[in-house]
């Protein structure tokens, strides 16, 4: 027993040394090789009497988990000293910029033509389109604007042909036309789009965007037409409250008319929409004209509803600051990178129009 | 439309202050947009007199001179105006005044070394008219006395601008704005006073309206004045045109501009002996000629409305007069017309002569045509007032007769409209200060429309007035119901949305950029499309509409590397135009890149952007929307614009049917013509319209889920081929082979150069191979092998290296 016991206290200090993984190694078969201590008593419990064997055996047994314990721990110590060592020479500056990335941008034109359809979804308006070119009858005759009628002048026209006839569409508003004349009432969509007049100054652009909205149904009055604007309006500029004031006006191809202006004030050189009493115009409205529901055969004496255009780029400037409508065309990379919005944020009804 | 409260109140009768009356005013779609004080500070702006002109020392066309103005120091005033001369009466503004037409405050301020004291004003400087050549002139016999006053006339009234829409021609005039403002309660219509003439003497001019074909004119009324005066407007009549702006002239013309902006009736007043025996109102004929009050000369067509003697053209009917007829102070008979002209032929004349007046402003718009003798009657009562003389009986020649409309309206309609309801006397009320007179049947109102109004035509103008009147406030709020029952998009909208932000999201900043383009940038773009101009164009840089995207983003990709950035990606999607009619346009999804990959990177190795780099963009949108790229095609046959080797054509599939996008490296001709400086440039085109969509959409089930755990091996190949031969047709044979078994194909590398015999190039490949329903033994590996290097070597003519 003794022996083994001087096995064991002689390599327990033996294990206490600072040692390298080779000498370890080396104990380690000094004691389990082969002929090791440990193995070599191993062989020799046949040889011991019937009585003490089994205790002999135990004390064995012991012992060697005791030093293969101790050795593996070792060796574990020492290699993780030496990965520390390793990680140690590998460190890097990680304050070194990562790889590069470029970042796109959606323009807020594009993003806030999105968030007006989203509104507009919730409410069960759908959206249509029109050509960019149109006829001098789809843009003005059927909108009740015939020939001889002063309000022609209001709209800076670009022709394409020396006749007049074919036209860039100064509004959205003969997308109504194209709608009514392919369909059967009821009819509720919006039509955004590019529009032209010829117009260029510090606040006028030849090219610009509308938005029309039209609602055609049996029973549809100014209160829906109030109501789908006020709601739109508190829906785009996402504010609690608004102020909201319908004015009487005139388009030809509404009766009655309205524009309707917005309360806002300044507030620190920002405009803050809904409060405050100045008034900003922002769009015009009204009842669709019945002589533009003949000219596209729906019955005015059955259906009557609403139509309505706003201007984008200006719903735009005013909901995200921006100034120049100008710039909005000019393609300057430093203006659509601080203007644009990431692709990823998809206006949407569930998550909000913005973040 | 300018007016001011003080003349309003000639018509109405109310206590009001004046911001109630602003108000009232924008809601019953009278817009105010403006008012202004016009008589504050202007009574700095003095009636003065040029006593001596010295040459400015040191500039030619500046003139030095000493003004008196009243006071008793002679100002010295630096002044460029040819017309400046010694013992010209004038108007000065001294040193603090405020310019009415740019709101500048004057100050003493050195011109050339000269140091000037105010300034001497020209007509349009101060809002008088669009004169702005030379200073005013102002008549010696009138303001003689005058120097040192005040030129403007003291005035408590603000001027207020209505902005009057087209179909309100009753208020360009302060009558119809007056009644308006009645019907909504805002005061009383004061009662017309005027008298009528009663004289014994005939009108001795003979009028006569020809009958012809598309006469413009429909009735005229004259009345002639004899022996008459005609002289400087007593004060009263210069204070009013001058409180709304105008410039006095004489008391004729002042007499029939005050009558025109009190009840809109354009009245035209001839010199009576200068008309060559009587008047023929008739149709223009091709070439003849006459000179107009703007001292013009006027070549007329056929069919233009004209006023005529003997002699010729007097005048455009209802348009503008002729100085041959035209009065002076010397003229002693007047002939005054008051006319109606049919709306349609003024807006065709005056557009074709592109004149416009205020006479034509509001005959187009349509003027009362039961105004002509109550014009005729208040304007020749103040000639005579004012300038002596004898009135004749008033003589209206017609050729069709007025009938006042009338309009059957029910009731009811005003709630099914508007969605609130007022009772029936409210509304009969609103409608009878307006000027309707009515009677009530069983379920009807009967309308008889007034004269003036010729914009009500039906029952829903009749809506629309009681509404604007009672106030559109009082229009309750109907909030709309969530619920939709259609999709908010088609597929082909979807299809947009998508692709936008896909080619976003691979760091490409979203541009908008006109429609229109210039034919510089366009051409190298246009291929073989025709050349869309705008007849009526801004500029001619702006001259066509787009053929390409490419020429819009070009140029402002120009624009921005000459900013200073070097690399750069942007893009735009909309449309561009094959042909001049109604839907002759594509929807495209153009980007463009510029510059290097990696610049000044401490990490990665810098390089140009390539053809792959924008391959990949394009390949990758297609892809995330949902075409499938196992099956797109691509040639090399790509538009003129790329650099021929280096750009391609991508088909959705083999069939080649429609071209989905282009891309490739931008000519190198057309950089430099455009002298783009970048280090590479590439670009892409996507043609929404050529995508057929998708079959599957996300709300179909996915196909089946299979994969196969049996164990896949993969095998490189290297073939030597002819360089003609595309890596794309090897990778379709291989892939055609054995579809169950071969799972990817995939290009390692390509080498041409050393140990490759010349035209021929080696391509290496990695074939996936996996079995869905075993584990492939050797022997099968083997076969699949062979098969492969037979097949590629048969339909390709490569040769494997070994």
């Amino acid at each position: 027993m003794s022996e083994i016991k001087n096995i064991r206290d002689q390599f327990i200090s033996k294990l206490k040394n600072d040692l390298s993984i080779d000498q370890i190694n080396e104990i380690k078969t000094e004691l389990f090789g082969k002929n090791g201590l440990i193995s070599s008593k191993f062989k020799t419990i046949g040889s011991i009497s019937e009585s003490d064997r089994k205790k002999f055996a135990s004390d064995l047994n012991q012992v060697k988990d005791e030093l293969q314990n101790l050795i593996i721990s070792k060796i574990s110590e020492i290699e993780g000293k030496k990965i520390n060592e390793k990680l140690e020479k590998e460190k890097i500056d990680i304050t070194l910029p990562e790889r590069p990335f470029v970042r796109g941008k959606v323009h807020p034109v594009s993003q806030t033509i999105d968030e007006i359809s989203s509104i507009f979804s919730e409410i069960g308006f759908s959206v249509e389109e029109g050509p960019d070119i149109e006829n001098e009858y789809n843009n003005f005759t059927a909108l009740n604007t015939p020939d001889n009628h002063p309000a022609r002048d209001m709209h800076d026209t670009f022709y394409l042909d020396e006749n007049k006839e074919v036209l860039l569409r100064t509004h959205t508003s003969p997308v109504q036309i194209r709608t009514m004349l392919k369909g059967k009432p009821p009819f509720k969509i919006i039509a955004p789009g590019r529009t032209y007049r010829s117009d260029s100054d510090q606040t006028h652009s030849p090219m610009f965007h509308q938005v029309e909205g039209l609602h055609i149904d049996t029973n549809i009055n100014m209160g829906h037409l109030k109501g789908c604007l006020n709601y739109f309006i508190k829906e785009f500029f996402e504010v609690e409250k608004i102020k909201m004031r319908f004015r009487p006006s005139h388009f030809p191809f509404t009766e009655p008319s309205a524009e309707v202006d917005i309360g806002y004030e300044i507030k620190d050189g920002k405009i803050i929409i809904g409060e405050g009493d100045k008034w900003l115009e922002i769009l015009g409205c009204g009842m669709v004209h019945p002589n533009v529901l003949k000219n596209v055969k729906v019955d005015p004496s059955k259906y009557q509803g609403y139509a309505f255009g706003i201007g984008i780029d200006r719903l735009a400037m005013l909901k995200y600051g921006i100034n120049d409508l100008r710039a909005f065309f000019d393609c300057d990379y430093r203006w659509l990178n601080h203007f644009g919005f990431d692709p990823l944020d998809v206006p949407s009804n569930y998550r909000g129009l913005s973040r | 439309m300018k007016i001011t409260y003080d003349w309003l109140k000639d018509h109405l009768k109310t206590n009001a202050k004046e911001d109630k009356l602003l108000e009232k005013l924008t809601n019953i779609g009278l817009e105010v947009e403006s008012i202004e004080n016009l008589s504050e500070g202007l009574d700095l702006f003095k009636v003065a007199k040029i006593i001596k002109i010295e040459k400015h020392p040191n500039a030619d066309r500046l003139k030095v001179c000493d003004v008196d103005a009243g006071d008793k120091k002679i100002k010295k005033v630096v002044c460029g105006a040819a017309n400046a001369r010694e013992g010209l009466l004038t108007i000065y503004a001294p040193p603090g005044a405020i310019i009415p037409q740019n709101k500048t405050k004057l100050v003493v301020a050195k011109i050339r070394d000269v140091t000037s004291y105010g300034m001497l004003c020209s007509e349009s400087e101060l809002n008088l008219s669009d004169e702005s050549d030379g200073i005013t002139e102002l008549s010696s016999s009138k303001y003689a006395k005058s120097i040192g006053k005040s030129f403007f006339p003291k005035s408590s009234s603000s001027v207020i601008d209505l902005s009057i829409t087209p179909n309100r021609p009753d208020c360009l005039g302060v009558r119809g704005i007056a009644r308006d403002l009645s019907a909504a309660g805002f005061g009383n219509l004061k009662p017309e006073k005027d008298k009528k003439i009663k004289s014994n003497k005939k009108q001795t001019l003979k009028v006569k309206i020809k009958k012809e074909k598309n006469q413009g004119c429909l009735s005229f009324g004259s009345c002639l004045i004899t022996n008459v005066k005609n002289i400087e407007s007593p004060q009263w009549l210069k204070d009013k045109l001058i409180s709304i702006g105008q410039k006095p002239i004489s008391a004729i013309v002042d007499i029939t501009n005050y009558v025109m902006i009190d009840i809109n009736r354009p009245l035209h007043a001839y010199d009576a002996d200068k008309i060559d025996k009587g008047i023929i109102v008739r149709n223009s004929k091709l070439g003849e000629e006459f000179t107009a009050l703007d001292n013009k000369n006027y070549k007329l067509d056929d069919g233009m409305c004209v006023i005529s003697d003997n002699k010729g053209v007097l005048g455009l009917g209802g348009i503008i007069g002729g100085t041959r007829s035209g009065t002076e102070l010397d003229t002693k008979n007047v002939l005054l017309e008051s006319a109606y002209f049919d709306p349609r032929s003024i807006r065709k004349t005056a557009k074709k002569l592109n004149i416009d007046t205020d006479a034509k402003f509001r005959f187009e718009r349509g003027i009362d045509q039961l105004s002509i003798e109550v014009g005729l009657n208040k304007a020749a009562f103040l000639i005579k007032e004012i300038c002596g003389g004898e009135i004749s009986k008033i003589d209206v020649q017609k050729i069709e007769s007025y009938k006042n409309k009338v309009i059957k309206f029910e009731p009811k309609t005003f709630e099914k409209i508007t969605g609130f309801k007022i009772s029936t006397n409210e509304m009969i009320n609103i409608l009878e200060k307006l000027g309707f007179k009515l009677k009530k049947e069983k379920k009807f109102l009967k309308l008889s429309v007034p004269s003036w109004r010729p914009d009500i035509i039906q029952e829903i103008d009749i809506v629309e007035e009681i509404v604007r009147i009672s106030g559109y406030e009082k229009i309750k709020i109907e909030n709309p119901i969530k619920e939709r029952s259609q999709n908010t998009l088609n597929p082909t909208q979807k299809l947009f949305h998508f692709l936008q932000r896909a080619v976003a999201s691979k760091g490409y900043l979203e541009a908008i950029t006109w429609s229109f383009t210039d034919s510089k940038y366009n051409d190298h773009f246009k291929e073989t499309s025709k050349e869309i101009k705008i007849v009526n164009p801004i500029s001619s840089e702006l001259g066509l509409l787009r053929n390409s995207i490419f020429s819009n983003l070009v140029m402002y990709m120009s624009k921005n590397l000459d900013r200073g950035i070097k690399d750069l990606s942007i893009f735009e999607i909309g449309p561009i135009f094959y042909g001049s009619q109604p839907g002759a346009q594509n929807t495209v999804v153009c980007g463009l890149s510029a510059g290097k990959k990696s610049r000044l990177s401490w990490i990665e190795k810098e390089r140009n952007i390539d053809v792959f780099d924008i391959k990949r963009d394009v390949i990758q949108t297609l892809v995330e929307a949902g075409y499938d790229s196992e099956k797109f095609y691509i040639d090399d046959e790509s538009p003129s614009y790329y650099h021929p080797g280096k750009s391609g054509r991508i088909f959705l599939n083999k069939g080649k049917d429609k071209v989905a996008a282009s891309f490739g490296e931008i000519h190198p001709n057309i950089i430099k013509t455009l002298d783009i400086k970048t280090d590479s440039l590439v670009g892409f085109e996507i043609f929404l319209d050529n995508l057929k969509l998708p079959k599957k959409s996300l709300k179909h089930q996915k196909p089946k889920y299979s994969v196969s755990d049996f164990q896949k091996s993969e095998r490189d190949f290297a073939f030597i081929v002819d360089k003609k031969i595309s890596v794309q047709d090897l990778v379709i044979v291989i892939s055609n082979i054995d579809k169950n078994l071969i799972s990817n194909v995939k290009v390692f590398d390509v080498y041409e150069g050393d140990n490759i015999p010349e035209n021929q190039k080696s391509i290496a490949i990695s074939v996936t191979i996996q079995s869905l329903e075993k584990t492939l033994t050797d022997n099968d590996l083997e076969k699949i092998n062979n098969l492969i290097i037979e097949t590629v070597e048969n339909k390709t003519g490569a040769k494997i290296r070994s």
